[in-house]
């Protein structure tokens, strides 16, 4: 189960990877949110894939019955998912702006911060 | 892997009901009250002429409560608050040691000198924007950063400085600002987002956050465990968000859009947090680690500062030229966690005190420049000298204190980077330090030649009055730097004691896990 989630979490981050390197913002921006669930993914795999024990001590017992699916990896991954919303969410509504403001999204044309032509700095006075 | 927990784990010995005491609450206090501070601005965003005096009364807080810490610490060694009172590795351990209370220490004067320069360079629809609110949780950011003991709490606490840190940086919603924002935005979410990727190995490997336990469970490990690959993520993730150089072009494209008091907070914290980063984990929980990676490390370094200075060189505009000396600054300390030991650690700790103070001071500066010659081209800047003399001169100590020459607070740390690089034999490392050191004077002198010494065009204008708000910050910074370069002696040994505790982080480990605690 592991080496098949292993594979998946490879192949999100080659699409992640390959849509960010897109000049265009929107292909980044979908970079972006596939990279996020390939880590979520990540850290889901690296807490154990399996069900058939369930991560309670039973009574009597002082320790799991065998090896569980590890909780806390879920819980961090709830955190990383509201964190990369509401990140996906500013980068929606920062990527309109731009496209409104700038008139483009295309990052190689988006040069208002540092200009093309720039002059040299002066060398006397 | 999640490494299998002993079964004879005593889960019930974990919680601890007795009270924190009172001491302990500083370790927690610095994050709790700029969020209540935050919290209290965002409840009153309709009264915005209160929103300055209380945001400055905060940070004036804020500077109180971390000296009362930074004292604690110094007296009573590393300090450690668990969330919840369950015992560490269970709960989230907030561990503060020199280090990290001298990180939060210096970020919060620079954040009050902010505060105070903002007065006169954020207006009413900056405060409507909500300027104050994101200043208070950017430093709740930055504190928590500083001072959290548990890496996956690390990583909050950077999500945190950044949404804020995206707040300000759009503030004004200008063309130049929001394409600055595009490209800071997208590259520093990559990079926490590589941190992510680490800290879920780090997990994998080790089934714990706590950075106490990694640190202790390390040497066990090392062999089977993948920490190599650990150690290189974590090295190019901090590395992003410290603006090192192959992933450094975000710093330059974004931090002389926004306001002057934004650009010049970002300068002071927030590179800085991704170097503190870079010292915790390589120094404290990877030593060995550190070791393997300190020549790729002293190159990124050497290649961090040259391109910074070149870049410096070749600009035209007073906060561009900035821009690239943070990122020249960063390779220095860079190279000093490559050289490790105490003189590397203790100076690239030092050099990020300095360059916290120097380049928030320099910002400072270019907003006054700009609003006294009315723009920040030093191809037209001219006759700042006359026009204010004691601006003049604050401005000319900066410029010194950022090459690294004496009696100012970037001389030390140089000093402490070069005798370390010679003593380890990486004679080329200390040379590219002087080098890049001898090449910032000359981009800071030629700044000042011009935008300063340079008279203007046209009739010759009367000195002109600054209203203290301005000028108050600037000389603050500048006298603390002339002050450091001046009586090192206080600072220099804490430095050394902070790096020599974290080079051998027993008393870190004893304040998490105190004997007879959960082992």
């Amino acid at each position: 189960m592991e080496a098949w989630f292993a594979l998946l979490v490879g192949i999100f981050f080659t699409v992640a990877v390959y849509l960010m390197l897109s000049k265009f913002i929107i292909r980044v921006l979908l970079g972006v949110a596939v990279l996020g669930n390939a880590v979520n993914l990540l850290i889901f795999t690296g807490g154990r894939l399996t069900r058939d024990v369930p991560p309670v001590i039973t009574a009597g017992a002082d320790a799991l019955g065998g090896p569980a699916a590890n909780a806390l990896p879920q819980a961090l991954i709830l955190t990383a998912i509201v964190i990369s919303f509401s990140f996906f969410a500013f980068l929606l509504v920062l990527a309109w702006r731009a496209y409104e403001d700038l008139s483009t999204d295309n990052t190689d044309e988006m040069r208002v911060a540092e200009p093309v032509k720039e002059p040299m700095p002066p060398l006397g006075y | 892997m999640a490494v299998p927990t002993s079964s004879s784990v005593d889960l019930s010995a974990a919680l601890v009901l007795g009270p924190a005491t009172v001491a302990d609450w500083l370790v927690i206090l610095p994050v709790a009250w700029c969020f209540a501070v935050g919290a209290l601005l965002v409840m009153l965003r309709r009264a915005l002429n209160l929103h300055p005096i209380i945001a400055i009364a905060g940070l004036a807080g804020l500077v109180l409560i971390d000296g009362l810490l930074l004292g604690h610490v110094a007296t009573a060694g590393p300090v450690t608050m668990v969330m919840g009172r369950w015992l560490p590795p269970f709960g989230i351990a907030f561990t503060v040691d020199l280090t990290g209370a001298l990180f939060a220490l210096v970020a919060a004067i620079v954040a009050l000198a902010g505060g105070i320069f903002s007065l006169a360079d954020i207006n009413d629809s900056g405060r409507r924007y909500g300027f104050y609110p994101f200043l208070m949780l950017l430093m709740a950011g930055v504190s928590g950063a500083f001072l959290t003991g548990d890496v996956f709490n690390l990583y909050v606490w950077f999500e945190v400085l950044l949404i804020s840190s995206f707040g300000l940086l759009v503030l004004g919603s200008e063309p130049e600002q929001i394409d600055g924002t595009v490209k800071y935005g997208f590259l520093n979410l990559v990079a926490t987002t590589l941190f992510l990727v680490a800290t879920g190995y780090l997990y994998a490997v080790f089934g714990t956050l706590n950075m106490a336990d990694i640190a202790r469970k390390a040497q066990g490990l090392r062999g089977s465990a993948p920490l190599m690959t650990l150690t290189a993520l974590y090295v190019l993730a901090f590395g992003m968000k410290a603006a090192a150089f192959p992933v450094n072009f975000w710093l330059p494209a974004s931090y002389h859009t926004p306001r002057v008091v934004v650009s010049a907070l970002f300068a002071g914290l927030l590179t800085k947090v991704g170097i503190y980063a870079l010292i915790r984990v390589m120094v404290m929980l990877f030593p060995v680690e550190r070791e393997e990676l300190s020549f790729v490390m002293a190159l990124a370094g050497a290649l961090t500062m040259i391109v910074g200075v070149i870049g410096a060189l070749a600009q035209t505009d007073f906060r561009r030229i900035l821009g690239y000396l943070v990122v020249s600054g960063i390779g220095s300390m860079l190279a000093g966690i490559a050289i490790g030991g105490p003189g590397g650690i203790g100076g690239a700790i030092f050099y990020a005190l300095h360059s916290m103070l120097v380049m928030t001071g320099l910002y400072f500066a270019a907003g006054i420049a700009a609003r006294l010659g009315g723009g920040s081209s030093i191809a037209t800047l001219s006759g700042l000298y006359r026009k204010n003399v004691g601006f003049a001169a604050l401005t000319l100590m900066l410029c010194f204190a950022v090459s690294g020459l004496p009696p100012f607070s970037g001389f030390w740390p140089k000093v402490m980077l070069v005798k370390a690089a010679l003593d380890i034999g990486a004679w080329w490392l200390a040379a590219v330090l002087l080098l890049a050191g001898f090449c910032t004077l000359i981009a800071t002198g030629r700044l000042f030649l011009l935008a300063y010494w340079r008279d203007e065009a046209g009739p010759v204008v009367d000195a002109v009055r600054l209203p203290s708000t301005l000028l108050a910050p600037l000389a603050a910074l500048s006298l603390l730097t002339l002050g450091i370069g001046l009586y090192p002696e206080p600072l220099l040994a804490t430095i050394q004691s902070a790096a020599a505790g974290l080079a051998e982080p027993s008393a870190y480990l004893n304040s998490v896990f105190p004997a007879g605690g959960l082992q």
